[in-house]
C-alpha cells in the first residue's frame, strides 16, 4: 500500500541521516580511547590520550571556560536593558536598533574578525589580551541573549504590570528589579544557556583573533587535528563532547521552556 | 444513499474507548444529527464513518450494498465540513471548492461549471476570488459546505459546523443551513451538542452517551416518549421528581402526586413547562428565584424536590420572591422511565 | 574593512567577477552551498515530517542523534568528516582500494551537509507541529491521494519555513569557514580564500572586499529567513 511505502521511505531516509550524523561520532570516541586506532580496537582501550590532551592543551579548556563566564556576565549586563529598552519602547528605531544588534548573527564570523583585526589590530596590548577574544564573542552572543529575553518581554503585557506596580508606588529600579527580571527569568535563562555554549565552542572568530598564547578549546582542536596524532584529536574531541553535550541539552530544555511561556 | 453501520467500536491505542458497539442507520436523503454531550464519542463516530479513523476489528460500515470498511477516505466519496472548517489557505474560494473535482480528473469546463453552480446555490458569487483570509466566519462556514458537496458525494458529514460561530450568528446559519441540506438533497450525517440545533436540522436525532447510540427518532418522539433518565434530562431538560414512589403515589416533600400507571422502582420527570402554578394545585412550596425572559417567567420553587422545581409562567403578573404557592402537575405530563444513572 | 575603498576603490570588486580564481571560487562556493541546501532540505524535510508525525519507541533517541550537532564547531564537524572519508577514515578502512574523499568537493559538501541537517529539521519540525492535520484530512476526503496532499497541503504550508531554512543553510553553507578550514586543503571556497588573502599574501583589500560581498550576501538571506520564520539561527561553522 502506498501509505506505508511512504512509511517506509521515510524512515530509511531518517534512519541514513541518522547513521551519517552518528557514525562519525561513534568513531572519534573510539579512536579517543582507542590505545592504536590503527591496528584498532584490538590494541586496548587507554585513557591514556585523555590524559595526554589534559597535559597538552588544560589550559585551552580553561580558557575557554573562563571566556564562557565573562562573555555570560558581559552579555547579561548589556543584553537585559537592552532587551528590556527594545521591548519598554517599541517602535522603528527599536526595530533598526533590534536588527543593528542582530548583524553579527548574519555576517560570518570570519568577516567580523577582519573588521575587528582592522579596527583594533593596532592598539598592541588590546589586540594580544584575552579580553580582545572576548568583545569578539560578546559581539556574536549579544543577539542570542536579546533575543531570548525580548521574546519573553515581547509576550506579557510590561507596560500594564509595570503601571500596576508604579501604582502600587514601586520606583523604576524597583519595578525593573521585582517585575521586570523576575518575569523574563526564562528567555534569560535560556540566552545564558545559548550563550555558553556558543562561546565555548565558537571557532570561526576565535581563530582570527587569538594568539599563540591564547588558544580557546577550538583553536586547540584545529591545532591537533593540524599536528597531532588522530588517537590525541580524537581524545581531545571526546573532552570537547563531554563539555558540551549536556550544556546543548540544558539550552535546548531551557529555550523550549522560555517559548512555551511566551506562547 | 441508505447509509448502515454495525457492530462498530473503536479503542484508541491509548485504551481510551470512544465508541462501544453502535448500530446507526441513515436512509437516503435523510439528514441524521448525533446529538451528545462533550467526548461521548460524536466526532470518533463521524470520523469512522468518514473513513478517517480505523474502528476496531468486527465493525462494518454499509454504503448502500457496498462495504466500505476498509475502503481508505479518499475512495469513499464522503463530504466532510470539519469543525474548524479546514480551508486550504493557499487557494482561493474557487479553487477551494473545486479540489474535489479536481481530484476526480474532470475536464476543466465542467469543474468550472459545477464550481459556479454551487457557489450560486451558496451565495458565493461574489467571493469566488478572494482570499480564504478574507472572508467571515460565516463566509467561510458557507465554502466549507460549498466545497463538501461541490463533488456530489454520497453522503454528507459535518462536524459541529456552526461552533466557530458566535451566538447570533450561530442562529441565523442554522436556519440557512437547514434549508440548504433539504435543497442538496443529500443523506447527512450532522454532530452537535446543542439540542436546539439538532432539532432545528435534523429529520432525525440520535443520541449518545458514553461512547453509544442510547436513543433515535424523530426530535418529537424523543422530547415527548425519551426512553432513559438521561434523553429526558439531555433533551428538553426533564427535572427529576425525587420522592418516595410507592407505586400509585409519588410522595414529595411538598405533596402528594398521582401517577398515570403503575410506576414501581420507576424515577418521575417533569418539564418546566408542565409545572404549573396553580391556587388548586396538590403540592406546595415557595418561590426562591424568579427571572424574567420576556415572553416568560422561570419561576424556581423550593420544598417540593430536593432541588429546585422550575416552572415555566406565562402569565402577566408573577408570585414575589418568598410568596408561597400551590403547584400542579398533570397526570400525563410525568415521564415514568426505569431508574438508573441520571 | 574601510581600507578596501580609498585606494583600490570599487575596482577592487570587479576584479572579484574578472580574475578566474575569485570567479571560479565564487561559482564553486555557490554550487557546493545550493548543493548542500538541496540535499539538507529533502532529508531534513522527510526525516523531519516523519518524526512529528509519529509517535514510536526511540523516536527521541533518533531526535537527539539529529539535534546533536547542533553544537558542533564547523572544525570538529570537519574532523569527524575526515574519520569518515580520509586516509585513516572508516569508508577507506572497510571498502578495498583507496577511498579518500575528505579532502575534495565531496567531503566539504557532506561537512556542510552534517552541519545544515540538525539546523533544517528542526525549524521544519517547529513548522510540521503547526500544520493543522484537519487540511490534510479535508484534502482527503475530497479524493486526494497521500501524493496530492503532499503536493497540495504540506509543502504549502512548510513553503515559508522550507525557504527560511534554505536561506539559512545556504548562507551558513556560504560563510562556513570551520569546515573549510580542516577540509578544504586542496579546494577552493570563499572562506578559505580571505583567510589566504588575509594571511599569507597579506592582500588586505581583497580580503574585505570578499568579506564584505560575503557579508552582504549571508546577511541579506538571513533576512529573508527571519521575516519568514522568525528563527534565529547562527551563520559562521
Ligand atoms: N486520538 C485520540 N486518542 C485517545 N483518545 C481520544 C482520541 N480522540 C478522542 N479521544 C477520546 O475519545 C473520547 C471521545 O472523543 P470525541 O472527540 O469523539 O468526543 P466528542 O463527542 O466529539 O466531544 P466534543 O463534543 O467535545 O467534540 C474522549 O474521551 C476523548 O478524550
Ligand atoms: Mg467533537
Amino acid at each position: 500500500m502506498f501509505k506505508t511505502k511512504t512509511k517506509i521511505l521515510q524512515l530509511t531516509v531518517t534512519l541514513t541521516a541518522c547513521t551519517f550524523l552518528l557514525v562519525p561520532m561513534i568513531l572519534s570516541v573510539m579512536a579517543g580511547v582507542t590505545a592504536n586506532y590503527f591496528q584498532g580496537i584490538s590494541s586496548g582501550l587507554t585513557l591514556k590520550w585523555v590524559f595526554r590532551v589534559w597535559e597538552l592543551y588544560a589550559d585551552s579548556i580553561f580558557l575557554s571556560m573562563w571566556l564562557a563566564i565573562t562573555c555570560l556576565i558581559a552579555t547579561l549586563i548589556i543584553g537585559l536593558p537592552a532587551a528590556y529598552g527594545l521591548a519598554r519602547h517599541p517602535g522603528w528605531l527599536s526595530r533598526l536598533l533590534e536588527e543593528f544588534i542582530s548583524l553579527p548573527l548574519a555576517v560570518p564570523g570570519l568577516a567580523l574578525a577582519l573588521a575587528l583585526l582592522q579596527l583594533y589590530g593596532s592598539m598592541k596590548g588590546f589586540r594580544a589580551s584575552w579580553t580582545f577574544i572576548l568583545v569578539g564573542h560578546v559581539l556574536y552572543t549579544l543577539p542570542f541573549m536579546v533575543r531570548s529575553i525580548l521574546a519573553v518581554l515581547a509576550s506579557m503585557d510590561l507596560k500594564t504590570l509595570e503601571e500596576g506596580a508604579a501604582s502600587l508606588g514601586a520606583s523604576p529600579w524597583q519595578r525593573f528589579r521585582d517585575i521586570v527580571v523576575p518575569n523574563a527569568m526564562p528567555g534569560i535563562l535560556a540566552g545564558a544557556l545559548t550563550v555558553v555554549t556558543l562561546s565555548i565552542g565558537e571557532f570561526n572568530l576565535t581563530w582570527m583573533l587569538h594568539t599563540p598564547y591564547l588558544k580557546t578549546l577550538p583553536v586547540g582542536l584545529a591545532d591537533s587535528y593540524a599536528s597531532m596524532r588522530l588517537e590525541v584529536a580524537s581524545a581531545y574531541t571526546l573532552v570537547f563532547f563531554v563539555l558540551i553535550v549536556p550544556l546543548l541539552m540544558a539550552m535546548q530544555w531551557a529555550s523550549a521552556r522560555a517559548q512555551r511561556i511566551s506562547q | 444513499m441508505t447509509f448502515r453501520l454495525t457492530n462498530t467500536a473503536k479503542t484508541y491505542p491509548d485504551g481510551t474507548r470512544a465508541l462501544l458497539s453502535t448500530e446507526l442507520t441513515v436512509n437516503n436523503g435523510e439528514i441524521v444529527s448525533l446529538l451528545g454531550p462533550s467526548g461521548c464519542g460524536k466526532t470518533t463516530l463521524l470520523r469512522i464513518i468518514a473513513g478517517l479513523e480505523t474502528p476496531d476489528a468486527g465493525s462494518d460500515i454499509w454504503f448502500d450494498e457496498d462495504n466500505v470498511t476498509s475502503l481508505p477516505v479518499e475512495r469513499r466519496k464522503v463530504g466532510m465540513v470539519f469543525q474548524s472548517y479546514a480551508l486550504f489557505p493557499n487557494m482561493s474560494v474557487r479553487a477551494n471548492i473545486g479540489y474535489g473535482l479536481k481530484m476526480q480528473k474532470l475536464p476543466k469546463q465542467e469543474i468550472d461549471a459545477r464550481v459556479t453552480e454551487v457557489l450560486e446555490m451558496c451565495q458565493l458569487q461574489k467571493f469566488s476570488a478572494r482570499a480564504i483570509s478574507a472572508l467571515s466566519g460565516g463566509q467561510r462556514q458557507r465554502v466549507a459546505l460549498a466545497r463538501a458537496i461541490a463533488p456530489r458525494p454520497r453522503l454528507l458529514l459535518l462536524d459541529e459546523p456552526l461552533s466557530a460561530l458566535d451566538a447570533s450568528l450561530r442562529e441565523v446559519l442554522r436556519d440557512e443551513l437547514a434549508v440548504l441540506l433539504r435543497e442538496f438533497n443529500i443523506t447527512a450525517i450532522f454532530v452537535t451538542h446543542d439540542q436546539d440545533e439538532a432539532m432545528a436540522i435534523a429529520d432525525r436525532v440520535a443520541v449518545m452517551s458514553n461512547g453509544r447510540v442510547v436513543q433515535s427518532g424523530t426530535p418529537e418522539e424523543l422530547y415527548r416518549n425519551p426512553n432513559s433518565a438521561f434523553v429526558a434530562g439531555f433533551v428538553g431538560n426533564a427535572m427529576l421528581l425525587d420522592g418516595k414512589n410507592t407505586g400509585n403515589v409519588l410522595i414529595l416533600e411538598g405533596g402528594e402526586l398521582k401517577l398515570p400507571s403503575e410506576g414501581t422502582g420507576q424515577n418521575v420527570f417533569v418539564r418546566a413547562e408542565d409545572v404549573k402554578i396553580d391556587d388548586n394545585g396538590p403540592l406546595c412550596g415557595q418561590v426562591e428565584t424568579i427571572t424574567f425572559l420576556g415572553t416568560h417567567y422561570r419561576i424556581g420553587i423550593k420544598g417540593i424536590t430536593p432541588n429546585l422545581l422550575t416552572s415555566v409562567f406565562a402569565g402577566q403578573s408573577a408570585p414575589k420572591v418568598g410568596q408561597r404557592v400551590k403547584v400542579a402537575i398533570g397526570p400525563e405530563a410525568l415521564m415514568l422511565l426505569p431508574e438508573g444513572a441520571v | 574593512m574601510v581600507s578596501g575603498e580609498s585606494e583600490a576603490g570599487w575596482a577592487i570588486y570587479l576584479d572579484i567577477l574578472r580574475k578566474p580564481r575569485y570567479l571560479n571560487t565564487l561559482v564553486l562556493t555557490v554550487l557546493v552551498s545550493l548543493a548542500t541546501t538541496v540535499a539538507a532540505l529533502a532529508i531534513s524535510t522527510t526525516a523531519g515530517m516523519f518524526l512529528s508525525r509519529n509517535r514510536f519507541k526511540g523516536r527521541g533517541i533518533l531526535l537527539s542523534i539529529m539535534t546533536l550537532p547542533l553544537a558542533f564547531p564547523g572544525v570538529v564537524i570537519g574532523f569527524l568528516i575526515i574519520l569518515l572519508g580520509g586516509r585513516q577514515g572508516l569508508v577507506n578502512q572497510i571498502t578495498p582500494g583507496h577511498v579518500v574523499f575528505a579532502y575534495s568537493v565531496v567531503g566539504l559538501f557532506l561537512g556542510y551537509l552534517y552541519f545544515s541537517i540538525p539546523r533544517v529539521l528542526l525549524t521544519v519540525m517547529a513548522a510540521a507541529e503547526k500544520l493543522d492535520p484537519e487540511l490534510e484530512e479535508a484534502a482527503r476526503t475530497l479524493g486526494a491521494s497521500p501524493y496530492r496532499v503532499v503536493v497540495n497541503v504540506i509543502l504549502p504550508g512548510l513553503m515559508p519555513s522550507l525557504v527560511a531554512a534554505g536561506a539559512i543553510a545556504f548562507a551558513t553553507a556560504m560563510g562556513a569557514f570551520g569546515t573549510a578550514f580542516t577540509l578544504a586543503t586542496n579546494i577552493d571556497v570563499i572562506p578559505m580564500v580571505i583567510y589566504t588573502e588575509f594571511t599569507l599574501s597579506a592582500n588586505i583589500a581583497m580580503a574585505a572586499a570578499l568579506s564584505i560581498v560575503l557579508g552582504i550576501v549571508t546577511w541579506a538571506l538571513l533576512l529573508i529567513a527571519r521575516s519568514l520564520s522568525g528563527t534565529t539561527v547562527a551563520a559562521g561553522g
